[in-house]
């Protein structure tokens, strides 16, 4: 079971960051991205049998294969600009919490471009009366 | 699991504490500042590359 070990994990590393934020909130601030780090290191294997599970499904459905690629890119800058937004709104800066978050959400839809053309090229193909 | 570098972590902020709160209360406060940066420096070092290992496991995983 691995979920026993990670909110095992978890509740021992908030019962010290508990006790670590009164004396030291540097430290806490610290303690809890390295938590983050080594949460992600446990899931590391099951995070790639659902990528895998996801580039079966895609290539199934006959998806092609740089929309695949995009999205996986999507999901890293998703989870990294959360990371650190969380991070820093943990340690009581809100304000770079939320340009963090503004970076990521503007590189993802940089990133979405190319689908959204797509989009709009298949939107105008179906529609007879649009104007070329 | 990697939990001894947490306890590791933990372990440096609370001896780091402690030892603040005796300097201190012995009127040697610069020292204690002194300490108090080098336990943060320290402890930033590991969290450094544990964060860069991080990013490089996010950066294979998801082929950026």
């Amino acid at each position: 079971m691995e979920v026993l070990q990670v909110v095992g994990f978890a509740l021992v590393v908030t019962v010290i960051l508990v006790v670590l934020r009164h004396q030291r909130p540097d430290m806490a601030v610290m303690l809890s991205l390295a938590a983050a780090a080594v949460i992600l290191f446990f899931l590391v294997e099951r995070i790639w049998q659902a990528i895998d599970l996801l580039q079966d499904l895609a290539s199934r459905a006959g998806v092609r294969d740089s929309y695949v690629q995009i999205l996986l890119r999507v999901m890293a800058i998703a989870y990294l600009a959360e990371l650190g937004s969380q991070v820093c709104r943990d340690a009581g800066e809100g304000a770079m919490a939320t340009k963090v978050e503004m970076a990521g959400k503007l590189l993802i839809l940089i990133l979405a471009i190319p689908i959204v053309r797509a989009l709009a090229d298949a939107i105008l193909a179906a529609i007879p009366l649009a104007t070329r | 699991m990697n939990v001894e570098l947490i306890f590791k972590i933990a372990g440096v902020g609370i001896l780091v504490s402690v030892l603040y709160t005796v300097l201190k209360q012995a009127g040697k406060e610069e020292q204690g500042q002194l300490v108090a940066l080098a336990g943060v420096v320290i402890v930033l070092m590991m969290v450094i590359q544990l964060v860069v290992r991080l990013f490089e496991t996010v950066r294979t995983m998801f082929r950026l």
